[in-house]
C-alpha cells in the first residue's frame, strides 16, 4: 500500500518533469537524495531509540530503573548525551598514525548505511532490490573488519591493538557459519533477492523449515556484533574498551553509533531470512495495517532478545570463542545445510 | 630496583611477539590501584610483577603518633568493606593489654556485626567478580542484598561503610529494637536470593568453562605466599581462625570444617560449618565464600537467638596506658587472617603497630597464579583472590 503511493508520487513527479523538458538523470538523482536522506534520519532515530531501549531494558533486568528525569522516562536522555559527545574536546594523541586514525571512525560507519539499501522497510519498500541482496550486506560486514584493525592499530595503544586483534579474528572466524546459513536459507528461496527472499515464506517462515539455521545466525549475529557473551574485543573490564580506548567525542560517538547500527542490521537480516520479513504471521490480512510494523516489530523483538543475553551472560574468554566458533557453529552449518538441500529437493 | 630500572632491563631480552604491556593503575577490573606489569606472548603471560603502594597513607606511622583510641577510626579505613573486623583486632589487642572484661551481650553483638559484615563483603566480591567476567547484572544484585545490611548497621551504628562501632571492652551502641525483626527477615531472604544466583553463575556452562581448572594455588603455594581465608580453604586447608583459635562468641558457635560436595549433598546439618574445597581453582575459591556466606547467615540467627541481656561495654580506663610490652590479636575475616601487632612503651600512644592484612599475601600469589594464563584469565584469578587494594598498601 505504501509501495503503490510511493511509486504513484514518483510518476506523478516524473509527468510533471518530463513537462518541464528538464533531464531525466537529474530527477534520479534528486529522488536517490532523499532516499540517502530519508535513510540518514531512520538510521539515527532508530539508533538513538535503540540505545535508549537498551538503557532501560538493562536498568530493568538489574532492579533498577535506568534514565528518568530528562523527559518522561527519559527519552530525550539521548539527545543529552549526543549533545555532550559533539561538544566535547577532540583528543588525538600524538603517537597515533594520523590517516588511519582519523579514517577508521567514518569506515566503520559507512558499511551499515550501505547495507540499508537492500533492507526492506516493509512490503516492497526497498530502496534498490538488487540481484545480489544478501551477498552484498555480507560482504559489507567483512568491511567491518578491516575498519576495527585500523582503529586498533592506529591508536598506537597496546590494549587496542589486542582488541582489534581479538575482533579480527573473532569476526572472520563467525562469519563462515553465517555464510553457510545464509546460503542454505538461498537455496531454499532460489535466489539472493531480498525481496524474493521474503516473498518465498508466504505461508511457511523459514523459521520451521530450518530452527538450526535460525539458532545458529542468532549465535554468529551476535558474535558479528560484538555483543556479550562474544564481546571480548571490547570488554570494559578487561581491555577497558579494546580498540576504541583513544577515541574521544564524536569519534567515539560514531563507533557507539556504528555498533547500534550494526545491532539494526543483523536483527534485519535474521529477520528476512527466517522470520519472514515483512510477512504476517499465519498470513492474516488486517486491512490499512501498514507492513513496516510487522518488519520492524519483529526486528525490535529481536533486538530486546539480544539486549536480554548481553545484560544476563558473562563473556567468553578468546580461545574459547574461536573454539565454539569452528568446532561447533561450522560443523553444525554444513549439517544445516545438507538439511536445507534435502528440503529443497523435497519441495 | 626500581620499577623503571627491571622494566628496562626486561626491554632488552624480550624474545619474539613478546611485549610489555601495563595493567596499569587505572583499570576498571583491578580492585582499587594495582599496576601489574605483564610480559605477554601474544596473549599468554610469561612474567608479571605487580606494582603497589599507590594507595599508601601510613597509617602505621600516624598510629604511632595517636592515642589508642583514636586509632579505632583509622582501623576502619584499613578494609573498608571489613570495617567491622579491623575494629575488632584492635579492641582485642587493647583489651588483652590491659586485661579488660568483656560482657557476654557484646561478644555476641560483636559476633553479629562481624558475620553481617563478612556477609557483605562477600556479596561486594561475588558481584564484582561477576562483573569482571561481563556479567554486569550479578554486581547490581549483590548491591541490593548489600543495601539490606547496610541498612541494618544504619539502624545500629548510625553509617553504612566505616562504623567505628567497637570500643575497648564493649560495643558503642546497644541494637535498637526493630534489628531484631529486620535481621531475621534478611536471614530468611538470603538463601533464597543466594540459590537464584547459584542459579545463574555456578550452573552456567561459559563460568565454568572459564573458571575450572584455572588459576590452581595449591596448599603448598599457599603457605609459601601467606595466603588465608577462602583461598587457602579452597586449596583443603582447614584453617580458620574462628576454628582453630576461637575468639569471641565463636568459643560457643563450635564451627567445624567440611568439604563443599559433603556441603552440597548432605548439607551443614545442625552445626554450623567453614567449607573447604579440593583443588584450589578459581571456581572453587569463588564458590566458597558463596557458601560462606549462607553459614554467615546461620551464625547470625544463632547469635540472634542466644544473645544475652546485660551490659554492653564492660569497664575500661578513660586514658588508656597499657604496661610495657608487646601484643598479638588476630581474628579471621572475610579475606583472611587479620594480625595486628602493637609494642607499647607505657605512654598514652604505641611506639610501634605492625598490621598484618590478608589482602597482601593474596596479592602476592597472584603474580606466581597467573604464569601461563591469557589475560582474561588475569581478571578472573584477581578477582577470585578478593584482594582489596587500601588495606594492602595501607
Amino acid at each position: 500500500m505504501i509501495a503503490r503511493w510511493i511509486s504513484e508520487v514518483y510518476y506523478w513527479s516524473a509527468g510533471l518533469w518530463m513537462s518541464w523538458k528538464a533531464p531525466a538523470w537529474l530527477l534520479d538523482a534528486i529522488w536517490m537524495v532523499l532516499a540517502a536522506g530519508f535513510v540518514a534520519i531512520f538510521i539515527s532515530l532508530m539508533a538513538l531509540y535503540l540505545i535508549w531501549m537498551e538503557r532501560k531494558v538493562s536498568g530493568h533486568i538489574q532492579s533498577r530503573l535506568g534514565p528518568m528525569r530528562v523527559g518522561w522516562h527519559g527519552w530525550r536522555q539521548l539527545f543529552a548525551d549526543m549533545i555532550k559527545l559533539i561538544s566535547k574536546e577532540d583528543i588525538t594523541p600524538l603517537a597515533v598514525d594520523k590517516w588511519v586514525f582519523n579514517i577508521a571512525p567514518f569506515l566503520v560507519l559507512m558499511p551499515c548505511i550501505m547495507s540499508f539499501m537492500v533492507i526492506p522497510f516493509g512490503d516492497r519498500l526497498i530502496i534498490s532490490d538488487i540481484p545480489i541482496g544478501v551477498l552484498y550486506i555480507v560482504a559489507l560486514s567483512a568491511f567491518g573488519v578491516l575498519a576495527v584493525m585500523m582503529a586498533g592499530w592506529g591508536s598506537s595503544n597496546k590494549w587496542s591493538l589486542l582488541g582489534a586483534m581479538r575482533s579480527a579474528a573473532s569476526l572472520f572466524s563467525y562469519e563462515l557459519p553465517m555464510i553457510l546459513v545464509i546460503v542454505s536459507v538461498v537455496m531454499l528461496s532460489g535466489s539472493m533477492q531480498v525481496g524474493r527472499i521474503v516473498a518465498a515464506q508466504y505461508g511457511l517462515w523459514n523459521i520451521f523449515l530450518l530452527p538450526l539455521g535460525f539458532l545458529i545466525l542468532l549465535f554468529t549475529s551476535v558474535a558479528e556484533i560484538n555483543r556479550t557473551p562474544f564481546d571480548l574485543a571490547e570488554a570494559e573490564q578487561e581491555l577497558v574498551a579494546g580498540y576504541n580506548v583513544e577515541y574521544s567525542g564524536m569519534k567515539f560517538g560514531i563507533f557507539f553509533f556504528a555498533e547500534f547500527v550494526n545491532n539494526v542490521i543483523v536483527a534485519c537480516m535474521i529477520t528476512i531470512l527466517f522470520l519472514g520479513g515483512s510477512l504476517p504471521p499465519f498470513n492474516i490480512n488486517i486491512p490499512w495495517f501498514p507492513s513496516p510494523i510487522w518488519m520492524w516489530g519483529k526486528v525490535i523483538l529481536l533486538i530486546f532478545v539480544f539486549m536480554w543475553i548481553k545484560w544476563t551472560l558473562p563473556r567468553f574468554r578468546i580461545d574459547q570463542m574461536l573454539d565454539v566458533g569452528w568446532k561447533v557453529l561450522l560443523p553444525l552449518a554444513f549439517l544445516n545445510l545438507f538439511i536445507a538441500g534435502g528440503i529443497a529437493l523435497l519441495i | 630496583m626500581s620499577t623503571q630500572d627491571l622494566i628496562k632491563e626486561r626491554l632488552e631480552c624480550l624474545g619474539d611477539n613478546e611485549f610489555i604491556i601495563n595493567m596499569g593503575p587505572q583499570h576498571p577490573s583491578t580492585h582499587g590501584v594495582l599496576r601489574l606489569i605483564l610480559r605477554l606472548d601474544g596473549e599468554h603471560i610469561v612474567e608479571a610483577y605487580p606494582d603497589i603502594g599507590f594507595l599508601h597513607r601510613s597509617i602505621e606511622k600516624m598510629c604511632e603518633n595517636r592515642t589508642y583510641l583514636q586509632i579505632l577510626p583509622l582501623t576502619d579505613r584499613l578494609d573498608y568493606l571489613a570495617s567491622m573486623n579491623n575494629n575488632w583486632v584492635w579492641c582485642m589487642m587493647v583489651e588483652e593489654m590491659l586485661r579488660l572484661e568483656v560482657p557476654p551481650r557484646a561478644q555476641y553483638l560483636r559476633g553479629i556485626m562481624t558475620e553481617l559484615n563478612r556477609i557483605g563483603s562477600h556479596l561486594l566480591s561475588m558481584g564484582i567478580f561477576a562483573m569482571d567476567l561481563g556479567a554486569v547484572t550479578m554486581m547490581l544484585y549483590g548491591f541490593r542484598e548489600r543495601e539490606l545490611i547496610m541498612d541494618l548497621f544504619e539502624m545500629t551504628c548510625g553509617q553504612r561503610l566505616t562504623y567505628n562501632y567497637m570500643r575497648f571492652g564493649g560495643v558503642s551502641q546497644d541494637i535498637p529494637p526493630e534489628f531484631y525483626q529486620a535481621c531475621k527477615e534478611f536471614c530468611k531472604i538470603l538463601p533464597s536470593r543466594l540459590d537464584e544466583y547459584e542459579t545463574i553463575l555456578i550452573e552456567n556452562e561459559i563460568f565454568l568453562e572459564r573458571l575450572r581448572g584455572v588459576g590452581i594455588i595449591d596448599a603448598a603455594t599457599c603457605a609459601d605466599y601467606g595466603v588465608t581465608g577462602p583461598n587457602i580453604r579452597a586449596a583443603g586447608v582447614p584453617h580458620d581462625l574462628r576454628v582453630t583459635r576461637p575468639y569471641g562468641p565463636y568459643k560457643d558457635l563450635n564451627i567445624k570444617p567440611m568439604f563443599w560436595d559433603e556441603y552440597r549433598s548432605k548439607g551443614p546439618g545442625s552445626g554450623l560449618i567453614t567449607v573447604m574445597g579440593h583443588d584450589g581453582d578459581t571456581w572453587e575459591r569463588y564458590y566458597m565464600r558463596i557458601i560462606e556466606m549462607r553459614e554467615s547467615a546461620r551464625m547470625v540467627e544463632r547469635l540472634l537467638d542466644g544473645l544475652p541481656e546485660g551490659e554492653i561495654r564492660g569497664k575500661a580506663p578513660k586514658a588508656v596506658r597499657p604496661p610495657e610490652g608487646e601484643c598479638i590479636a588476630r581474628i579471621e575475616g572475610p579475606r583472611g587472617d587479620y594480625y595486628m601487632h602493637c609494642v607499647s612503651d607505657g605512654s598514652l600512644k604505641p611506639y610501634r603497630v605492625k598490621i598484618r592484612c590478608p589482602s597482601f599475601g593474596n596479592l602476592a600469589v597472584l603474580a606466581h597464579a597467573i604464569l601461563g594464563w591469557k589475560i582474561a584469565d588475569v581478571v578472573a584469578i584477581f578477582g577470585s583472590l578478593d584482594v582489596i587494594l587500601p588495606e594492602v598498601d595501607r
